[in-house]
């Protein structure tokens, strides 16, 4: 797989849920060892589209391949090729971190060995050695995300999914993951990170696509998606945001209402995806 | 198939040690049979034992028959030592019937004055039951074994006037007071021996219904609970089969549900006096097929609600019923008609009807094999329903 080679492609990927569309026709690739922000309002369908592409989710219509695998056909390989940290933490509280990671390794087919070399070298990354024996329940948030981080990489994936990976930690661990993430990619894993954290998509990402209501409204690179807002001198990403997604409150509005979508600033928006 | 073995082994191993660390749960888990146990034992004892039930004794006539007759009931101890009867003295009917009212007694009996002097004049004699009608089980428990007292008393006493007849006046060769006073008697013959009480007959039961909890709201409850958490994402972005995942879970819930069955059966056994008398093999094989039979409803009920709560209280609506439908307090055939029809529709019904043939009456394999087949065609079926549905139902 050379580096230009799509790991993820998406085609009219939709889901629905009755007669409302959470994802709508959404269509995007992530190449190689390319992070791909998903930023997005809460109820946008960043997480659905996480989970339809992990396989935990169905979609209802279009096609999406992962690893160059089938989704839908496919997906017992899919998840051969794939990691998830998702929004909550897949952690079992009466469990240890090192029981933990041999349940989650096992299943994943890994042996005993490979999970203790692998757990070995994640967890002292981490900074999570002296705390393998504790259990979960015991652990701070932060502590449980660099477990559940460990947890998502024992696979070694060449594609990783981060939902909110920093959400609620500490300016610290936030520092640290963050790191962490840097340090994966460079390695050449390929990743798609959702985060209402502007400052965390724009020093991670190669591109950002920006959701709202189930669909791409923008998907570019930071420097390009800030050429949207003229009007704005040395925008931020969270201007070139709330510029295309408005400033309504989404999760609380009625999701029948038709949308009639103004600018930030009061122009129409532009959606833009390259 | 090993695979497939090995992940669903992974997933059972993992609730297992989750659910020995989780002490509240353990404690419940315990608690849960031993506590049902004890409350059904001592809340329905045997039927046939009476215990200190107050009533009043006016003896009027007060000569050697008569207060014979007040000393038997006085002393009146089937059961363990204990007295049948906390007697009272009174005066007359008048009397006893105001210390029922006051509730001092449940019941009485008067020994009118004329008692010994028309016996032994050869006249029936009459003594009077009074009973208690605003309390009808104690009531009729009550006059129900006074009654069988006088009666065996009076037997006696007609037997001595009898013997008394025969050896003075009447030569017949051979011939007792008792084939003139009882010419017939009837005897009793069971299956096993000894007398069976109220608590064998409920002691199948309940193994069965607690089996059937445990896996039935067990199963739901502890898919709901991951689902809740968020880790059954974990296990199912791992690349196993969706039917090691759910028969994982299901298989430590039956290893639960097991364990609480035996618990039931050495509190029966030790602390109520059960005796199993058949093969202790085989209550185990329709312990482990009434799981069997329960596993599929467990899963279509997993598959379908995403909390906790949905899934203990739609599981309490089949529960309930099913407990009192399947008699595990009652037997089926006191039931109407159409309820009975309905009790033969749940697995239930055929998981204590199995156990209480095979635990009370020493039934083999052969006399049970009805049952096994329906448990094992109801859990077939319904596994082969619910699987599929799961794999749908948990990535909608």
């Amino acid at each position: 797989m050379n580096k230009e080679e799509n790991v993820i492609e998406v085609k009219n990927l939709t889901k629905n849920f009755g007669k409302f569309c959470a994802v709508c026709e959404v269509n995007f690739s992530v190449k190689k060892g390319e992070i791909l922000g998903l930023l997005g309002p809460n109820g946008a369908g960043k997480s659905t589209i996480i989970r339809i592409l992990t396989t935990l989710t169905r979609p209802t219509k279009g096609r999406a391949k992962v690893a160059n695998l089938d989704i839908e056909k496919k997906s017992d390989e899919v998840r051969k090729h794939i990691g998830l940290v998702a929004e909550k933490i897949i952690l079992y509280n009466h469990l240890t971190a090192d029981e933990n990671l041999q349940f989650f390794g096992h299943l994943n087919g890994l042996s005993s060995e490979t999970i203790k070399e692998r757990s070995d070298r994640w967890l002292k990354r981490l900074s999570m050695e002296e705390w393998r024996d504790h259990q979960s329940g015991t652990y701070s948030t932060g502590m449980k995300q660099r477990i559940n981080i460990a947890r998502a990489l024992l696979t070694e994936p060449e594609i990783l999914f981060l939902d909110e990976p920093t959400l609620g930690l500490d300016p610290q661990t936030t520092w640290l993951i963050r790191d962490f993430i840097r340090e994966l990619n460079k390695k050449g894993t390929a990743m798609i990170l959702t985060t209402h954290d502007m400052h965390e998509a724009e020093i991670l990402s190669d591109r950002v696509a920006i959701v709202d209501h189930g669909k791409i409204v923008a998907l570019d690179t930071v420097e390009n998606l800030k050429k949207l807002v003229p009007n704005i001198e040395n925008p931020t990403l969270e201007d070139v945001f709330l510029e295309l997604t408005g400033k309504d409150i989404r999760d609380t509005a009625k999701k029948s209402a038709p949308v009639e979508r103004r600018g930030h600033f009061g122009g129409p928006t532009n959606n833009r995806v390259r | 198939m090993k695979k497939i073995l090995s992940d669903l082994w992974q997933i059972a191993k993992k609730d297992l040690l989750e659910f020995r660390r989780d002490r509240i749960r353990l404690v419940t888990f315990i608690i849960m049979p031993i506590f049902m146990m004890i409350l059904t034992g001592f809340i329905f004892p045997s039927q046939n034992s009476i215990k200190n039930i107050s009533i009043g004794i006016a003896n009027q006539d007060n000569q050697t028959v008569s207060n014979q007759l007040q000393t038997t009931i006085e002393n009146l101890a089937p059961a363990n030592n204990q007295k049948a009867f906390k007697a009272k003295t009174y005066s007359d009917l008048g009397a006893i019937k105001n210390g029922i009212k006051n509730q001092e007694v449940n019941g009485g009996l008067v020994i009118p004055s004329d008692f010994s002097a028309k016996l032994n004049t050869n006249q029936q004699a009459e003594v009077i039951i009074v009973e208690d009608q605003s309390n009808p089980q104690i009531s009729a428990l009550a006059t129900q074994t006074l009654s069988q007292v006088v009666n065996a008393f009076s037997q006696q006493v007609g037997m001595q006037k009898v013997n008394q007849i025969l050896t003075t006046r009447v030569q017949v060769q051979g011939a007792s007071a008792q084939s003139f006073i009882q010419p017939i008697i009837t005897k009793l013959e069971g299956l096993i021996p000894g007398e069976t009480n109220y608590f064998e007959f409920v002691a199948p039961g309940i193994m069965a219904m607690v089996v059937m909890t445990a896996v039935l709201t067990g199963l739901a409850a502890s898919v709901a609970r991951e689902k809740e958490q968020g880790t059954l994402d974990g296990i199912m972005i791992a690349p196993i089969s969706r039917l090691s995942i759910i028969l994982g879970k299901a298989t430590s819930q039956s290893i639960r549900g097991l364990i609480q069955g035996i618990i039931v059966m050495l509190l029966a056994i030790f602390l109520f006096g059960v005796t199993i008398h058949g093969n202790i093999f085989l209550v185990f094989l329709l312990l482990v097929l009434g799981i069997f039979s329960f596993v599929g409803l467990g899963i279509l009920v997993s598959a379908a609600v995403t909390e906790q709560e949905t899934a203990t209280q739609l599981l309490f609506m089949f529960q309930f019923p099913m407990l009192f439908l399947s008699g595990v307090f009652f037997p089926i055939q006191q039931m109407p008609s159409i309820m009975q029809k309905i009790a033969y529709l749940l697995p239930l019904t055929y998981a204590i009807q199995a156990l209480r043939k095979v635990m009370i009456l020493g039934a083999g394999i052969m006399a049970v094999r009805t049952e096994l087949i329906i448990l094992l065609v109801f859990g077939a079926v319904t596994l082969i329903i619910a699987v599929p549905l799961f794999r749908r139902m948990v990535t909608r």
